[in-house]
Formats: structure tokens, C-alpha cells, sequence
């Protein structure tokens, strides 16, 4: 049974500034990181092939440069890792992009099954949350977003329950498998690799899929089978901050009114 | 051959064969440890064994030690009474009586006096065992008045009696003049006593004298009086750098990292651990016992030794043994909450009599669980990404690193043109508090028309809490990147404001081939000060200044009297000192990347160090490091004193004198 996460190399958004002038992401020098929540989805992964008999595989689209970011998912300790690359997949969009992973994973599942593919519920520099379900559909697979908990897992019955972090509530789901996770922070907390496993990742083959593997129509991948396009990039304006209550003379209170603020705004879980 | 003489023979060769037979069992298991090259530098290591085991320095440090001072030199002077006694047991007439007259005469009077001395200092040593034992004379397992203490004590009190008695009956039977004093004085004594009695006074005080010799002789290697052997070699090999800079590691396939079995501590670490003399002061001193954490810098070292001991039998068959060296605490385990407790400050190996370096061996178990294991407080992990991805422990985008300097225009550091490197650190560049001595110094400096310059958004953390906490593998990436830059720059001179940063690129970078000035700002002012090239305009008014010593600046780096001389030269007077100062002094709770981690059990290190601040009722608490600055502040206002009490760096103060 194959567990899959799907990661994405991005640029340290906190590192990017976006040039006055010319409304563009100054991406000079800025290092790329693994986006932070796909770490928690191949955090889950290993999860589960510690307690399962799984095999993990670490899939990542991007330029080839991607591959640092899967060498990090190798010393961690994934089984196998795929980059998907291609010039002609270059330019994509959310829709393109999960053609081409979906084409990948379809790949996959026909020397092994597939049990779960594991999603960032989104990306820090899309942030569209769109890449993961639609892989889901695409495949055919359930659909669970924004999971916080993964209640129980039965790879025999084929069936996963998993606890959904909404707007103020949870809800727990249960669906078939195979399917299609995407998580939150909350779920986990991602593991550190040991030096043994870094200096064994330098050495580990990372594989490449490109469209002679995949086969795809180039009018659904990349640019070309992306339908939207960014327009126009800009730094909003912030709104200023507002002062509640009075620090001073009611410092249990306004720290009370405080946590409601953060709570109301779900900056905050209980 | 008398029956004596022939029970003698027997009863010596046995004893010697045992004694030699457990010397051999103990120092075996030591050379199991891993290799470490400590037979360098043999004259620096000679003058410091005659400093800390002859002249016992460390011992000295401490009005009792003078007991334990007299008690070393008597035993030194008797050794050649006891080997006189021994080899004429063996071979009756061969003794010291056949060295010419005037010299066998001193000696006797050496003996007989010093034996008054041993006899003395065992009293003395009871007395503080069983009337006024010092708090940090007990622990889980040794107690002050414990059966092997007194035991001891016993035997010494035994074999000065036995002397006493041997000669006095000899004296008393007829024996011509001699230089014996306070044997003559007992033998007065026997004097009445028929000839027969006092012979037999006579055989049963030498049998005594030979069994509690031999059986004391047998006794040490099974105890902590392993040190009597132990000790002046321990001090022989100590360590020739600070101890608190570790060895580098090699990253390839198949090496192992720091320790989790008790053989990959070196053989040095083993025989520290052989040598241990209970006497309790690291734990006295230590800022975690103290303050109700588990761990005991000399627990740490009593569990090497009962591990080592525990698992002898499989570790001499090159097996790995069944007592686990890190795990749930018990005897001869370390648990992970002791491991990560340390703050590094040094305090244990800086009062350590005997030389042992306990938390070197502290930081070797967190290499080992850092980089083998990937286990440690979870508050860790971001730190170890920050580091990594942002070279500051905040994870703040480097590009922030500038921000305190952005109204002073250029201040690039020129190759070959610009004398001093200005390394302002992460703390002095991105946390709050700190930007402002980061600003005072940089004031401090150009008042002073000293040439300096900054890396600015090349500036890279310098990796002190990636090392200290066990992550070598990060931090051997942040040197060789640091050291790269520096030598691209041809930097020579470099100041900072952080002990942490001073520290690291002084001692730890030369491991990677850096070897240049680097002083602390606290140096640099006072010489600046001394020099007359920093006049000041006026006293700064702080009040009452009390000086809180930091643990990298004072004891790892011996600099204690710079930063005080800033204060009087500054403020017109010598600042207070805590009850706990220079090498005493107590850490603040932040170092040994303790600054990043929860402190969730026992009293907080700050409140306690805060506490021994307000005793005195300071206007100024003035310490000399950005982590002492967040760990003082943050004290006073849990105590409730922020209000009473400012924090101010010693540049802080420097700069409020140079106002106009």
C-alpha cells in the first residue's frame, strides 16, 4: 500500500518583497523552503509508515532545483521520491498542475495500490488550497480538507476517519480510501532529521518524471493547460490595529478581550 | 623465619595481588573509552598537575580545603614511612635507621609530627561530617555521614593510633633515643607495664598497623578514595582548552555522533568518572540543582562510572551492555530532562578539585540524542530551522538584520581599510532590548575614533546554541560558512557585544582554522577607557550598580575585571557584587540554548539570580550580555521590581557618560 505526499518547494515568503516599481516577487537570493504545510502532510505519511506497512513516496512538481526539497523528504525518511519536471509543465496553474500530479500518482497506483495522498491544505505563495482536491477529483479519490486529526485509519477495511478544523468546529468524516488528504499544523509536528539520514539523502536517487514517462497532452499541462493567469501583483494596504480594552487598569480583562479577538479571528485555537 | 614474618609474607602478597588485581579491573574498563590525545604539551601539563594536585589550587578554594591540604601532604610524608614499614615486614633490619644518623632523625620527627597532623585533620573531617555538614555534602547516594566516609576516616584514625602505638612500645622496651617526640610521650605511658605486655602491646599495634594498611590499601580502588590514585593523573591530563569548546565532529557515512554507550565516552571522561570525590561542590555551585531541576553535575559523572561498572562484563567482550546510559533516571542511567537542563555555564568544571569536566560529557549525550536520534524539547525544532534557513534563532528574514542601522548611513567593513569588525549577533541586531546597546556601542566606538565596520545583511549567527545544544552538524555549517566569510574579508580584529558570539569566534572558530583578535565590547571599553582614547563627559548616575558576572564572558573566557573596571571608571564607584560572583558567580538560566526552552520544573534560574540581586537593593542591575539583559529584565518584572530596578549593559552605561 502506498502512502503519497505531495510537497512543494516555494520561496520563504517572509524573505520576499515585492518590488514597488514593478509590482513583482523579488525572488534573488531568497532560499526556497519546503511549503510549511505540505511539511506536516509528508510529516503524516512517515507517521504512518512508522505504525503501518506502508511505503512512503514524496512527489513534487517544479524546476529542477525542486530536488533539494525532496532530498529533505529522503532524510526524513521516505521510501522513494519523484519529481515531476518538465519544461512543458512549466507556467502551470492549480488546474494543470494537478493534471500532471494526478497523471504522476495514477502512475504509481498501477504497480501499487494507493491509500492515501497526503496535500498542504495549501501553498504560502498561491495560496489557492485548490492543487489537492483537485487531484481528488481528478482521481476519483475521497476528498478530505483540512484535516486537524486523523482519528483511525483501517488499510484492510479501507477506510479513514479524520477530524475537519472549521471555522469554529470540528467535524469528524469518515470515507474510502483510497483518498485525498489535505492538513492543517495542527496535525502533527514534523520531525527533525538525524544526521545519519541527511548525509544518506545526499547520496539518495531522486527520480525524475518528465512527459515521456507521463504521456500527457501538452495542451493540459503547464502554461498552456493553465486557464488562469496572474494579472497583477500588489502589496495591499494594512489596515491599522485597534486598542481594546485598557491593559492598565483591567489587565485579566483586556487579556480575556484579547483572546476572544484572536479566537473570533481564528488566530487561535482552544 | 618467624611465624610472624612468614604470616606477613602471605598476608602481603595476597593483599598486594588483590589490590593490584582491582587497580587492573578499574583502569581496564577506562581504557575501553574512545581515544582522546592528551599526552601533548607535557610541561604546561606537569606545572598545572603540581598546581591543582600538589598545590591542590582548586582544593585551597575553600577554607576546609585547608584541612584536606594538611591531610594530602601528611599522607605524602607518611608514604615513606609506610614503605619503610612494609619493606622491613618483608625483610626484618632493612629500614630508614641505616640512612645516616642526623637525616633518619628528621624523618622520624617528620613522621611523628605529621601522623599528630593526620590525626588531627581526621578529627577535623569528622567533626564537619557529623556536627555541620555543609548542605552540598549530600545527595541520593552518598550522605555526609555515610558508611564509607567514616569508614575511612576510621582507618586513618587506625593507622596514626597503630604508629603511635607501635613506637611507643618499641621506645618503651628499651629502644636508645630517639626524635619521637609524641611517641615517647605514650611510651612514658607503657613505661610501668611489664616487658612481656609491652611487647605484646608492641606485636598487636604493628599487626594492626599491617592489616588496616593493607585493607585500606585494598579499599580504595572499590571507592571513591579511587582518587587517591586517580587524581594527580586526572589533573596530569586535563583539558588544554576551554572545556566548553568541543571537539568537531566528521559527518560521513557510518560515524557515529556523541555518545549513547557508555564506551564512547573517551578514556579521559572514564577516568573523571574513577576520580570523582563526592565532595559536592559542582553540585553547590550548579544553577540547576539549585533551583530544584534533576540534574547533578556530579550525578552525571556518578552514573558514568555505575554504568561503566554495571555493564563491565559485556563491554569487555566488546558487547553492548544491558543498563542503558540515557533513559528513565535511576542509577547508572541518565534521564533526557538532566541532559537538556544544562545551561553550560561551567560552574562544575571551573570549581572541580580534581579537574573533571562534567558538562562536556552533558553536551555529548545531546549530540547523540540531537543527531542520532532527532529527540529533544519540542521548543527546539523551530530554533534548529531558524538557524539553518535564517542564521538567527528568531527566524526574522535576514534582510531585517540592518534595521538597527539604518540611520547611521554606511558602515561597511572595508578590507584592509576598517580595523575592527563590529559582529553585532543576533540578539544585538534584531531583539528589541538589545539594538539599543548594539546602538550605544556603536556610539562608544566612533567617540573613540575607532575604525569599524559591519557585515550587515551578510552577518551570519555565529551557531553558539546550535553547539551547546548538540547540534554540531548545524553548527559545523554556520562556522565554515562564518570562517569563509571571514577570511574572504582578511578580518583580524573583531568586537562584540554578546559573550556568546565572543566566545564562540575566539575559541570554538579555531578548531576551523580562524585564528584572530577577538575581544568582548566590556575589553574593549575598558582599554579604551585606560588609554584615555574614550573621555567621558560626565558620571553616569545609575544609582547603586550592582555587576551580575556572565558565564561565557567570566568563567569560560576568565574576564571579570573589565566590565567592572567600565562600571567604576564610568559611574565613579566599584559596583556591588552578589554573594555569587566571579567564578561563583550564578548563571542567568539562558545559556546552553536553555534561552530557547521551556523552564518548567523547579524555581526559575532568573528569580533565583534576581533575588540575590534585590538583597542589596540595587538602582541598576548591570550585566554585560544580550541573554543576561532578557533573563534579568524578565526576573524583575515576575519579582515585581522592574518598576525599582533598570537593567542596563555596561556600553549603556559607558554611552549615558559620554552624553554632553
Amino acid at each position: 500500500m502506498l502512502v503519497i505526499s505531495c510537497i512543494k518547494q516555494v520561496p520563504d515568503t517572509t524573505q520576499v518583497k515585492i518590488d514597488p516599481v514593478t509590482n513583482t516577487l523579488i525572488r534573488d537570493g531568497i532560499p526556497f523552503i519546503i511549503n510549511p504545510y505540505d511539511s506536516h502532510a509528508l510529516e503524516e505519511s512517515l507517521r504512518l509508515k512508522d505504525r503501518y506497512n506502508v511505503r512512503t513516496v514524496a512527489l513534487s512538481m517544479g524546476p529542477p532545483n525542486t530536488v533539494a526539497t525532496l532530498r529533505k523528504a529522503c532524510a526524513l525518511g521516505v521510501d522513494e521520491a519523484i519529481l515531476v519536471s518538465d519544461r512543458c509543465f512549466g507556467g502551470a496553474d492549480t488546474l494543470a498542475t494537478s493534471n500532471a500530479l494526478s497523471a504522476a500518482i495514477a502512475l504509481l497506483a498501477k504497480d501499487e495500490e494507493v491509500g492515501i495522498v497526503f496535500c498542504g491544505k495549501q501553498t504560502i505563495d498561491g495560496d489557492t488550497a485548490q492543487t489537492g482536491p483537485g487531484i481528488a477529483s481528478r482521481l476519483g479519490y475521497s476528498q478530505l480538507t483540512l484535516v486537524d486529526r486523523i482519528e483511525s485509519i483501517d488499510f484492510e477495511k479501507k477506510t479513514v476517519k479524520a477530524r475537519r478544523k472549521l471555522e469554529g468546529r470540528h467535524e469528524i468524516v469518515e470515507a474510502p480510501l483510497p483518498a485525498m488528504i489535505t492538513v492543517v499544523r495542527e496535525l502533527n509536528r514534523p520531525r527533525y532529521p538525524t544526521v545519519p539520514m541527511r548525509l544518506a539523502s545526499q547520496e539518495a536517487e531522486i527520480k525524475t518524471w518528465d512527459n515521456s514517462i507521463l504521456k500527457m497532452d501538452v495542451q493540459s499541462v503547464g502554461l498552456k493547460g493553465s486557464p488562469t493567469w496572474v494579472s497583477k501583483i500588489f502589496s495591499p494596504e494594512r489596515d491599522k490595529g485597534e486598542i481594546i480594552g485598557n491593559g492598565i487598569e483591567d489587565p485579566t480583562g483586556t487579556a480575556a478581550l484579547l483572546i476572544d479577538k484572536l479566537l473570533s479571528k481564528d488566530l487561535l485555537t482552544v | 623465619m618467624s611465624l610472624q614474618h612468614t604470616l606477613f609474607i602471605a598476608v602481603f602478597s595476597v593483599s598486594v595481588l588483590s589490590f593490584l588485581f582491582s587497580c587492573y579491573q578499574r583502569l581496564q574498563l577506562v581504557t575501553l573509552g574512545a581515544a582522546d590525545n592528551r599526552f601533548d604539551n607535557s610541561g604546561a601539563r606537569l606545572a598545572g598537575m603540581f598546581n591543582y594536585a600538589f598545590a591542590q589550587q582548586r582544593v585551597l578554594a575553600r577554607p576546609y580545603g585547608l584541612n584536606h591540604f594538611f591531610l594530602f601532604w601528611a599522607f605524602m610524608a607518611l608514604l615513606i614511612a609506610n614503605g619503610e614499614f612494609l619493606v622491613e615486614g618483608l625483610i626484618p633490619g632493612l629500614n630508614l635507621a641505616l640512612l645516616p644518623a642526623p637525616l633518619h632523625h628528621v624523618l622520624q620527627l617528620l613522621f611523628d609530627g605529621v601522623s599528630v597532623v593526620a590525626l588531627g585533620c581526621v578529627l577535623v573531617a569528622l567533626a564537619r561530617r557529623l556536627l555541620f555538614p555543609p548542605e552540598y555534602l549530600e545527595t541520593e547516594y552518598a550522605k555526609p555521614a555515610g558508611g564509607e566516609a567514616l569508614l575511612i576516616l576510621g582507618m586513618i584514625a587506625a593507622l596514626m593510633i597503630a604508629f603511635f602505638l607501635l613506637n611507643a612500645a618499641t621506645i618503651a622496651q628499651g629502644q636508645p633515643t630517639t626524635w619521637q617526640p609524641v611517641s615517647s610521650a605514650i611510651a612514658v605511658l607503657l613505661q610501668g607495664l611489664p616487658a612481656a605486655t609491652q611487647a605484646s602491646i608492641g606485636t598487636f599495634a604493628w599487626w594492626l598497623h599491617a592489616l588496616v594498611l593493607l585493607a585500606f590499601m585494598n579499599f580504595l580502588p572499590r571507592s571513591k578514595h579511587m582518587h587517591i590514585l586517580t587524581a594527580i593523573p586526572n589533573c596530569y591530563f586535563k583539558s588544554m582548552e576551554k572545556p566548553n569548546t568541543q571537539p568537531r565532529e566528521i559527518f560521513e557515512k557510518g560515524a557515529r555522533y556523541g555518545v549513547s554507550s557508555v564506551t564512547q565516552y573517551t578514556w579521559k571522561d572514564l577516568l573523571d568518572s574513577m576520580t570523582c570525590t563526592e565532595c559536592g561542590r559542582c553540585q553547590d555551585l550548579c544553577p540547576t540543582h539549585n533551583t530544584g531541576k534533576p540534574l547533578n553535575p556530579r550525578r552525571v559523572v556518578h552514573d558514568i562510572k555505575m554504568n561503566l561498572l554495571a555493564n563491565a562484563p559485556a563491554l569487555k567482550e566488546g558487547k553492548e551492555g544491558t543498563t542503558a546510559l540515557i533513559g528513565e533516571a535511576h542509577e547508572g542511567t541518565i534521564s533526557e530532562e538532566t541532559i537538556w537542563s544544562c545551561t553550560t555555564c561551567g560552574a562544575c568544571t571551573s570549581v572541580c578539585p580534581v579537574l573533571i569536566e562534567q558538562m562536556p560529557k552533558i553536551i555529548k549525550l545531546r549530540r547523540h540524542l540531537v543527531e542520532e536520534k532527532s529527540q529533544f524539547p519540542e521548543e527546539l525544532l523551530n530554533l534548529f530551522e531558524n538557524l539553518e534557513q535564517r542564521s538567527n534563532p528568531w527566524g526574522i528574514a535576514p534582510s531585517e538584520r540592518t534595521k538597527w542601522s539604518s540611520q547611521l548611513g554606511d558602515r561597511s567593513y572595508i578590507p584592509g581599510e576598517t580595523e575592527y569588525l563590529f559582529f553585532v549577533g543576533c540578539a544585538g541586531a534584531f531583539d528589541n532590548r538589545a539594538k539599543h546597546v548594539t546602538v550605544a556601542l556603536a556610539t562608544i566606538l566612533d567617540a573613540a575614533g575607532i575604525s569599524w565596520g559591519l557585515l550587515g545583511k551578510e552577518e551570519l549567527c555565529c551557531g553558539d546554541s546550535a553547539r551547546r545544544l548538540g547540534n554540531e552538524f548545524v553548527f559545523d555549517k554556520i562556522a565554515t560558512e562564518n570562517v569563509a566569510l571571514f577570511q574572504e574579508r582578511t578580518i583580524t580584529k573583531v568586537v562584540t557585544q554578546c559573550p556568546h558570539c565572543f566566545n564562540t569566534l575566539k575559541n570554538d572558530y579555531r578548531q576551523y582554522g580562524l585564528e584572530i583578535e577577538v575581544v568582548h565590547h566590556s575589553q574593549l571599553i575598558a582599554q579604551l577607557l585606560a588609554s584615555g582614547k574614550l573621555k567621558l563627559n560626565k558620571q553616569a548616575d545609575e544609582g547603586k550598580v550592582i555587576f551580575h558576572d556572565s558565564c561565557y564572558l567570566g568563567r569560560h573566557n576568565d574576564t571579570y575585571d573589565a566590565p567592572r573596571s567600565v562600571i567604576t571608571k564610568t559611574t565613579g564607584s566599584a559596583p556591588l557584587e552578589f554573594d555569587r560572583n566571579h567564578e561563583n558567580g550564578f548563571c542567568c538560566g539562558a545559556g546552553g540554548g536553555r534561552m530557547w526552552m521551556e523552564e518548567d520544573t523547579g524555581t526559575r534560574i532568573n528569580l533565583d539570580r534576581v533575588g540575590e540581586a534585590l538583597k542589596q537593593k540595587p538602582d541598576t542591575l548591570c550585566v554585560s550580555c544580550p541573554y543576561c539583559m532578557t533573563m534579568m529584565e524578565d526576573g524583575l518584572k515576575d519579582l515585581g521590581a522592574a518598576d525599582s530596578v533598570k537593567v542596563k549593559d555596561i556600553a549603556e552605561v559607558t554611552a549615558e557618560a559620554l552624553r554632553p
